[in-house]
């Protein structure tokens, strides 16, 4: 049953980016994210995880000083 | 709502990313709340000249497309008086470090105050010199080490807003990294303000500061200003022992005051005005 519910479900566009080539790994977009959006892969750079909790407060892409984050909706 | 990429459209794209700064460094976000401040503006980017002396703060022209200029140590502020005599129509900007504008720069600093020329000037305080190697700087707290204060700094700090408040400046304000949002405001507040207006942003220095220190990574050093900040609103209530320790944020002064071009302005008008008067005489 939980199989059919994923084959049917389409997956929505993460709703933050992240520009690897500018990204630094410096974590604060993972620490400040009042949702826990992000989680860090095993070189330290964030990685959009639960994108669904996402509500566009903008705080990540405020405080990322590389301008390595952008929204796709915003 | 600002777009995200907003600050992507003012960047020099033919400059090398990622910036030279430290993984985790405020002064990118220091330079995100200043370009989303001009966005908001819509100030065009021949209209504004970014000025900068020497220091990690002072690399921040290099990577935005304004009119900038990139100059000796601690004389972003002279330079910027000569810019903006030269050129009135121009917002002039100055966004320099600690070290920069009160150590070395510390004579330009108080008398363009006291002279009241219309520049905006950002001063990223991060409590030490950080490109140079972490010698303790004006601003340094007293009883904290340094690479040239292994002992621990003996000296008292300067208080950059009371410094320019006393001096003469007429808009004054202080945030830090964490408070970005807010950080922007007050810059647009300082860009719209007709005379010297001076905003300090309180920064993190990790690498150099909080390293000899042992005040943690980038991240914890710059949740430590939410603790450590104080609303103006608040920290009028507060004694005075309370508030030791603490950031007091927000617009700290606010004042009309006659402002230095105008003033010349004046003068250049008086003095040729009688010349022109005898030649279209003489025509």
């Amino acid at each position: 049953m939980a199989e059919k519910v994923t084959k049917r479900y389409k997956p929505r566009p993460d709703p933050v980016v992240i520009y690897k080539k500018w990204c630094k790994a410096c974590g604060i977009c993972v620490e400040l994210c009042p949702k826990k959006v992000f989680d860090t892969d095993r070189d330290g750079y964030p990685v959009v995880a639960r994108g669904l909790d996402c509500t566009q407060c903008s705080i990540c892409w405020i405080h990322c000083p590389d301008f390595a984050i952008t929204s796709k909706e915003i | 709502m600002q777009k995200s990429d907003v600050t992507h459209q003012y960047l020099r794209h033919t400059m090398e990313f990622p910036n030279v700064w430290c993984p985790g460094c405020g002064i990118g976000i220091v330079l995100g709340a200043f370009i989303r401040a001009v966005d908001r503006l819509h100030i065009s980017k021949d209209d504004l000249a970014l000025v900068s002396g020497i220091g990690c703060t002072a690399r921040i022209p290099a990577y935005v497309d304004f009119n900038t200029l990139h100059t000796t140590h601690g004389r972003p502020i002279a330079f910027a008086t000569g810019v903006k005599l030269a050129n009135p129509k121009l917002k002039v900007v100055v966004i320099s470090g600690d070290g920069d504008i009160l150590a070395i720069g510390g004579n330009h600093f108080i008398h363009a105050c006291r002279r009241n020329i219309d520049i905006t000037v950002v001063v990223v305080n991060n409590y030490i010199y950080g490109m140079t190697g972490g010698q303790y700087s004006p601003t340094t707290p007293m009883g904290k080490r340094a690479s040239t204060a292994p002992y621990l700094t003996v000296e008292p700090p300067f208080d950059t807003c009371n410094l320019a408040i006393s001096s003469g400046a007429t808009f004054v304000a202080r945030s830090t990294v964490y408070h970005a949002t807010q950080l922007s405001s007050l810059i647009e507040k300082a860009l719209v303000k007709k005379g010297f207006s001076v905003v300090e942003a309180m920064s993190n220095c990790h690498t150099q500061y909080g390293r000899l220190n042992r005040e943690g990574t980038a991240v914890r050093m710059i949740q430590a200003f939410k603790n450590v900040a104080v609303p103006v609103s608040t920290a009028a209530k507060l004694s005075p022992e309370k508030l030791e320790g603490k950031i007091v944020i927000g617009v700290l002064h606010d004042i009309e005051r006659p402002e230095y071009i105008e003033h010349y302005q004046k003068i250049i008008d008086r003095l040729q005005l009688p010349k022109m008067a005898d030649k279209e005489e003489k025509e």
